[in-house]
């Protein structure tokens, strides 16, 4: 089939930037998304000319890398799939497709569709960890913890960090994220000594990076390709609600 | 009060401050709706509670002074907010689609505004009456009683054939009042639900439930309060309990 796409070109942070049109001849439709631009990359190569910049890794829909919007919709907009496992055969012949990187200042394109999203990186590492004892193994199974507790905190565990909810809100809000990131130690017995001081820490960070706020839109949840729930947001907030009444300052 | 103020200023503390300020005035639309539905069991009842109210002058005005401050906190909080949420997405999208959020979600920062000059024309209409044909202040009776026209008042205020202005006016007004309702009835299912999980009272067991909650109660405030005008209109309340 053959398709028209409408790409965003930006040669860097302080380009202006702007839609490039492009042809993709004969793509097949058991290409991913991602193989269909590599082949339209060839061609610009071959042509002497700059290929599309985007972000890829694992291409198994499990690193977090890639990720950008194809017609208005974060990795492509298919339940719980990542734009590296988005398939041709979601489109049909003829489709024009307009392709842009993440949007959010907390996000700077580095080039075309490849973003920086170093931000989140620095929320983790303002209170996503947990303490631990150090020196020789624990016994296995040492810490009881209940299959619901277990199924919640994996849950959230499941982000990979990819910026799909912050591109999808319509606030670019970074809450389901930070959410994510919180409540994967919150809800463990491992997670309980940082609990009330890593929900102010990772918050603040989020504040800021520059994140804008939550309006339960749910856009988040929607088009995460791990399907975190939104359900991570209100428990963040209930902790740091509870880490104010407790008087605890971080 | 450093940790406060950090708080106070941090983005989940001012969806906490709207949340808390929204649940306030929720309550009071809730109240407010009950207290006017009296209407329907005649002049007298709604009469005697509109003295009730009016009969401590103190109580009033605390109460209207804090829904007063509650309105500019909320509305605050919600400007604050809109403004980060501005400056989070310097450029917008050339393309956006929604795949889950709601028309009502997508239009708090609309209806909001349009509420509040609904508020402001409620009260130069129903409170003060500035904007009403005839609006009849309560007045000390001779016995000493304190005597209230509230019936008699909202009778004229949506009644078509009220002397001293035009079909085609009141007409508008009622339209302008129902529109308004749907609005309210949007905004408060909206934040009624957002509520739940700005506060921190999520859990999957309950999600069902507090979103039937909000539908629930958005439907019964519209039903309830365009219920008012509707009777004037339909001949329900004016003449048969009136005069």
């Amino acid at each position: 089939m053959n398709l028209t796409l409408h790409v965003w070109r930006q040669k860097g942070p302080s380009d202006v930037g702007q839609f490039q049109t492009f042809q993709a001849t004969g793509v097949s439709k058991d290409q991913s998304f991602l193989e269909m631009l590599d082949v339209v990359n060839d061609k610009l190569e071959l042509a002497g000319k700059d290929p599309i910049v985007f972000e890829h890794d694992c291409r198994e829909g499990i690193c977090g890398c890639c990720g950008f919007m194809v017609n208005g919709k974060a990795h492509g907009g298919q339940p719980e799939t990542t734009v590296c496992q988005l398939h041709m055969r979601s489109f049909s012949d003829g489709d024009e497709l307009i392709i842009e990187p993440w949007r959010s200042a907390a996000f700077p394109v580095v080039k075309d569709l490849m973003v920086d999203r170093s931000a989140f990186d620095r929320i983790v590492q303002a209170g996503g960890y947990v303490s631990v004892r150090t020196g020789s193994a624990q016994d296995a199974n040492a810490i009881p913890i209940s299959k619901e507790i277990a199924d919640r905190a994996f849950d959230s565990a499941a982000c990979i960090g990819c910026g799909a909810c912050v591109a999808s809100c319509p606030n670019a809000s970074a809450m389901l994220f930070t959410g994510a990131k919180i409540n994967h130690l919150g809800l463990l017995p491992q997670g309980q000594v940082e609990r009330f001081s890593r929900v102010q820490a990772m918050t603040q960070q989020m504040d800021a990076e520059g994140f804008g706020p939550c309006s339960n839109h749910e856009e988040c949840e929607a088009y995460c390709p791990k399907g975190i729930p939104v359900e991570v947001i209100g428990r963040m907030n209930g902790d740091l609600l509870k880490a104010q009444l407790r008087g605890r300052d971080s | 009060m450093n940790w406060f103020m950090r708080f106070a200023k941090s983005t989940i503390g001012l969806k906490i401050t709207m949340a808390i300020s929204g649940l306030v005035l929720f309550a009071f639309v809730i109240g407010h709706m009950v207290g006017n539905l009296q209407v329907f069991l005649g002049a007298s009842a709604l009469n005697h509670y509109a003295a009730f109210l009016q009969s401590e002058q103190l109580l009033l005005w605390i109460a209207r002074i804090v829904l007063l401050v509650l309105v500019v906190v909320h509305i605050w909080s919600s400007v604050v907010l809109t403004l980060r949420a501005k400056v989070a997405r310097p450029q917008g999208y050339r393309k956006w689609q929604s795949k889950a959020s709601t028309y009502a979600s997508r239009t708090m920062r609309v209806s909001g505004p349009i509420l509040l000059l609904f508020i402001i024309f409620h009260l130069l209409h129903l409170t003060i009456g500035s904007v009403h044909p005839d609006l009849q202040h309560c007045a000390v009776q001779a016995s000493g009683d304190l005597q209230c026209f509230a019936y008699q008042n909202v009778s004229a205020a949506f009644s078509l054939s009220t002397a001293g202005t035009t079909a085609a006016i009141q007409g508008g007004i009622v339209a302008f009042y129902i529109v308004a309702m749907l609005l309210l009835g949007m905004h408060l299912g909206h934040g009624a639900y957002s509520m739940f999980r700005t506060l921190g009272l999520t859990n999957p067991r309950y999600d069902k439930m507090a979103r039937a909650f909000a539908t629930a109660v958005a439907v019964i405030i519209v039903v309830g309060n365009c219920s008012i005008p509707l009777a004037v209109l339909t001949g329900l309340v004016g003449q048969a309990g009136g005069h």
